[in-house]
């Protein structure tokens, strides 16, 4: 598949139809790391084995990026599902970006527009595996208390570094709300409770839109398992408003139900 | 004026358990979740083992990533500033690498000189380093490329290097290092001329750092820094777990009218570093960010301050989340 | 052995507030501490760090003259938090104090010289510490010629100075404002300040020029003093840049090599011309 994927990238590079190639390739050691392929010739650069995982659509909303032209990604499916919501949010319009869909097979996915995307998104919806709930129910079958503690033990090591901000595809605002001063909302210093306010904050802005690729875990340089709190929020919204393609927090229904509000 | 002994295996903690009952604040290396981080210790056996370097740097003991400047209380237009909290018990920090000991040049460059900045001075005087040399090194180390090395005793105030029979050879280099070896002198014996060499890391220099100093001035201009920069997201990872930067903000916070003024760790990454108020940025992509991080520490530094900005440790490179490699970019340079 | 906290602010007292133009205004404080007045020397060009506790510090240059002694006087727009803070401070209200910080004009190799002040809008107030330092020393300089202007009538600061220096006899004093920004009153010239400095055309003999400006200002008057005859080592400047610390630690306010806060902010045009363009 690895093949395909750089007959795709040459294709779309000599035919002039993308400006970059947005792939992986060959990092540190037995890292891998963010491609921008920009000439036909090092397409064989790209790579792509299970250890490919990095959200690279976070690369779409980039200036840096947008400033080369119109790009191509390779797309597994946390990565389709990104784009599909990033879609929904009108970050793109049809034909700004290119996709070299993978399936969860490992096969390529055609996905000549938006249209296929968000069809094929909707085909294939986001769901918590059985690990994932296993985790999520470690946390509930604690205390409020107990839960409290294992957070600030956790985010006791944040250095608010925002690895996890800039590496989600979700958080492209020009101006986060940590970075507004007038009120300053959130704290800036990395201070027990400011880690706590910045961390609630971020997987409250992103309830609904979060596509548990994990990007925020692997980024964090001291590990603290960000996903734990955005997967509550996905179970809890699956819950409430049933697993739907309709991006739950921005669609209103008079029959929503209202019993969490105690 | 170093002097050499020896610290017999079970000595290190016996010595932090002393350290620890005159009163002293012990840190240590300690594995925590798949990281290793300074933390308190108690005794030696909290302490990780077999690791080449830590997640973090030990900066946060003497330049803490939120520390307080003043308390004040406000009332209706008046002010009236409070007593400065007591000093912290002094530190000793056990488990230093070489080439973060030598980190405490850059550190001391910027906030000494000059104005000499009493909240850092009264931690680094109350500091003692106990480095512990590196028998091993990985892909991401450069110490020799920026004059340091696997053994080197500069920033240290004791240097141990693992010798055989799991036995260290302690170099007792400042007065601060006497001192603390004075405090505890049965644990610290004869030397009988172990060969330090034999016990180091081979860490092969991999670039020429003046020449690469000495290029700098003339690339402000070069594509390398956006070809570089393209996959940087921006964030602060590689500042904040750099032993070498001490850039810092400076944020005011209030419950009703008591207040604080607090100083925390910021990096010339993110983008609002140097936004003006107006709205105007001097450094508005991030290849003009990522060029200033290399300028900062391979051109500004040592031409402003004769230190160069970096100490080889490799920790941005390992915590990037997108593999920006520090290493591999400098040389990139010096082949330009 | 306890070290100076160098970050502390002096509490000072808000002794005076001229409001300037509708989101301008000119604070004259005094020290608190009357010993810490006495003692407080400073030098044209300097900054300091002003604050409003709980809400930060911002960075304004001491706009009054260093002759003047037991106050200083700075001169900001309403622009952003502290800002805001601070114009809503009344008179008798403590506010905080560091400085002062930077280098400094070097009025003292301009004894005997002739000075050319241009300037625009709230670009005068980090050259007025400049003017009233030489028109207090008023026989160390020969011609003192000052341009000055604004977008309109109303965004002119220090209108009643600008009356005064229009009246004394040993200043010449050029005021404009942008075409259309001029009132029926207006008196003044009416164009573009390096049009306006074109056609005043003050000779560049032995004369040290000072231009503070936005940028476009900047841009279009280095032409018309280059053709007056003025050298880039002879026009001087204050850059700006984002400040925390303002001594050189907090690592912001760097253009290339040099801190704006230690290095500057006074600099010549030729020393601006070597650096690089990140300002």
């Amino acid at each position: 598949m690895q093949d395909k994927i750089r007959q795709k990238a040459r294709e779309l590079l000599s035919s002039g139809a993308v400006k970059v190639v947005i792939g992986y390739g060959e990092g540190t050691g037995s890292r891998v790391r963010a491609l921008f392929i920009q000439k036909p010739e090092d397409a064989d650069r790209l790579i792509m084995d299970e250890r490919c995982v990095q959200n690279l659509a976070v690369y779409l909303t980039k200036h840096e990026v947008r400033a080369i032209g119109k790009p191509a990604i390779v797309a597994r499916m946390h990565v389709i599902r990104s784009i599909n919501q990033l879609t929904y949010e009108e970050q793109f319009n049809e034909g700004d970006i290119a996709v070299i869909g993978i399936s969860d097979s490992n096969e390529i996915v055609d996905l000549p527009d938006l249209k296929s995307i968000k069809e094929y998104a909707a085909g294939n919806p986001l769901v918590l595996t059985a690990e994932e709930k296993a985790d999520l129910g470690k946390l509930e079958t604690m205390t409020r208390e107990e839960r409290w503690n294992y957070w600030i033990e956790e985010l006791s090591n944040c250095i608010k570094c925002y690895a996890c901000r800039a590496s989600c595809p979700m958080c492209y605002c020009p101006r986060c709300t940590v970075e507004v001063n007038q009120p300053q909302w959130i704290s800036v210093p990395a201070h027990e409770i400011g880690n706590v306010e910045w961390h609630i904050m971020r997987a409250m802005h992103l309830a609904g839109r979060c596509v548990n690729c994990g990007e925020c875990t692997r980024a964090c340089p001291v590990k603290i398992p960000l996903r734990l709190l955005n997967q509550r929020i996905i179970a809890d919204i699956a819950v409430n408003f049933g697993q739907s393609e309709e991006y739950a927090l921005a669609a209103f229904n008079p029959n929503d139900k209202e019993d969490f509000i105690r | 004026m170093t002097d050499k002994k020896i610290m017999k295996k079970g000595s290190l903690d016996e010595l932090i358990k002393k350290l620890k009952s005159g009163g002293k604040r012990v840190f240590a290396p300690v594995e925590k979740g798949g990281k290793i981080l300074f933390e308190e210790v108690d005794s030696a056996s909290a302490m990780a083992a077999d690791y080449v370097q830590t997640t973090l740097s030990a900066k946060d003991v003497i330049l803490p990533r939120c520390e307080e400047m003043m308390r004040f209380t406000t009332g209706q237009g008046t002010v009236s500033m409070e007593k400065a909290p007591d000093m912290p018990p002094p530190a000793v920090v056990i488990g230093v690498r070489p080439c973060d000991a030598r980190s405490l040049a850059v550190v001391n460059a910027v906030y000494l000189k000059d104005y000499s900045d009493a909240l850092y001075k009264s931690k680094i005087d109350n500091t003692t380093i106990i480095g512990i040399s590196c028998a091993k090194c990985d892909e991401y180390c450069f110490c020799t490329s920026v004059n340091g090395n696997p053994g080197d005793t500069e920033g240290s105030d004791i240097l141990l290097t693992e010798v055989d029979g799991g036995n260290y050879l302690a170099e007792i280099i400042t007065e601060k290092g006497k001192a603390l070896a004075d405090s505890a002198p049965e644990l610290f014996t004869a030397a009988g001329g172990e060969d330090k060499a034999k016990h180091l890391a081979d860490v092969k220099v991999q670039f020429d750092v003046r020449a690469v100093t000495a290029k700098l001035p003339g690339m402000f201009d070069g594509e390398v820094w956006i070809t570089q920069s393209l996959r940087c997201i921006g964030c602060g990872t590689c500042s904040y777990v750099c032993p070498a930067c001490t850039c810092f903000d400076i944020q005011d916070e209030t419950d009703g009218n008591r207040g604080v003024r607090l100083r925390c760790w910021d990096s010339c990454g993110f983008g609002i570093f140097t936004l003006h108020t107006s709205g105007h940025n001097p450094r508005e992509v991030q290849s003009q960010r990522w060029r200033q991080r290399i300028m900062h520490k391979f051109s500004y530094q040592p031409d402003q301050l004769q230190v160069t900005g970096c100490v080889g440790c490799g920790r941005c490179s390992r915590a990037c989340p997108v593999d920006m490699n520090i290493l591999q970019h400098i040389k990139e340079i010096e082949a330009q | 052995m306890e070290e100076k906290n160098i970050y502390q602010p002096y509490l000072m007292r808000v002794a005076a507030i001229i409001d300037e133009t509708p989101d301008v205004k000119t604070f004259r404080l005094e020290f608190i501490n009357e010993e810490e007045g006495k003692n407080f020397k400073f030098m044209a060009g300097q900054f300091g760090e002003y604050s409003v506790f709980g809400e930060g510090e911002s960075t304004f240059c001491i706009a009054s003259s260093p002759t003047r002694e037991g106050y200083i006087e700075c001169t900001f727009r309403k622009m952003g938090r502290v800002t805001k803070a601070l114009a809503s401070r009344e008179i008798g209200d403590t506010i905080g104090f560091r400085g002062p910080y930077g280098n400094t004009f070097p009025i003292d190799q301009w004894k005997g010289k002739s000075l050319l002040f241009v300037t625009g809008g709230i670009a005068l107030p980090p050259l007025r510490c400049v003017i009233w330092n030489a028109l207090d020393l008023r026989d160390n300089f020969k011609d003192i010629t000052i341009v000055y202007g604004a977008r309109s009538v109303n965004d002119l600061v220090y209108k009643h100075e600008l009356e005064e220096w229009g009246k004394r006899g040993d200043v010449k004093l050029i005021t404009t404002v942008d075409p259309g920004g001029e009132t029926k009153e207006w008196k003044g010239e009416v164009g573009f300040v390096p049009t306006v400095l074109e056609k005043a055309a003050p000779s560049s003999a032995d004369t040290i020029a000072l231009l503070c400006g936005p940028p476009i200002m900047i841009k279009l008057t280095m032409p018309v003093l280059t053709k007056l005859g003025f050298s880039p080592d002879n026009i001087f400047t204050t850059l700006e840049n984002r400040m925390k610390c303002g001594i050189g630690k907090c690592g912001r306010c760097n253009v290339g090599k040099y801190f704006v806060c230690k290095d500057g902010p006074v600099f010549t045009f030729a020393q601006v011309n070597q650096l690089p363009p990140e300002y």
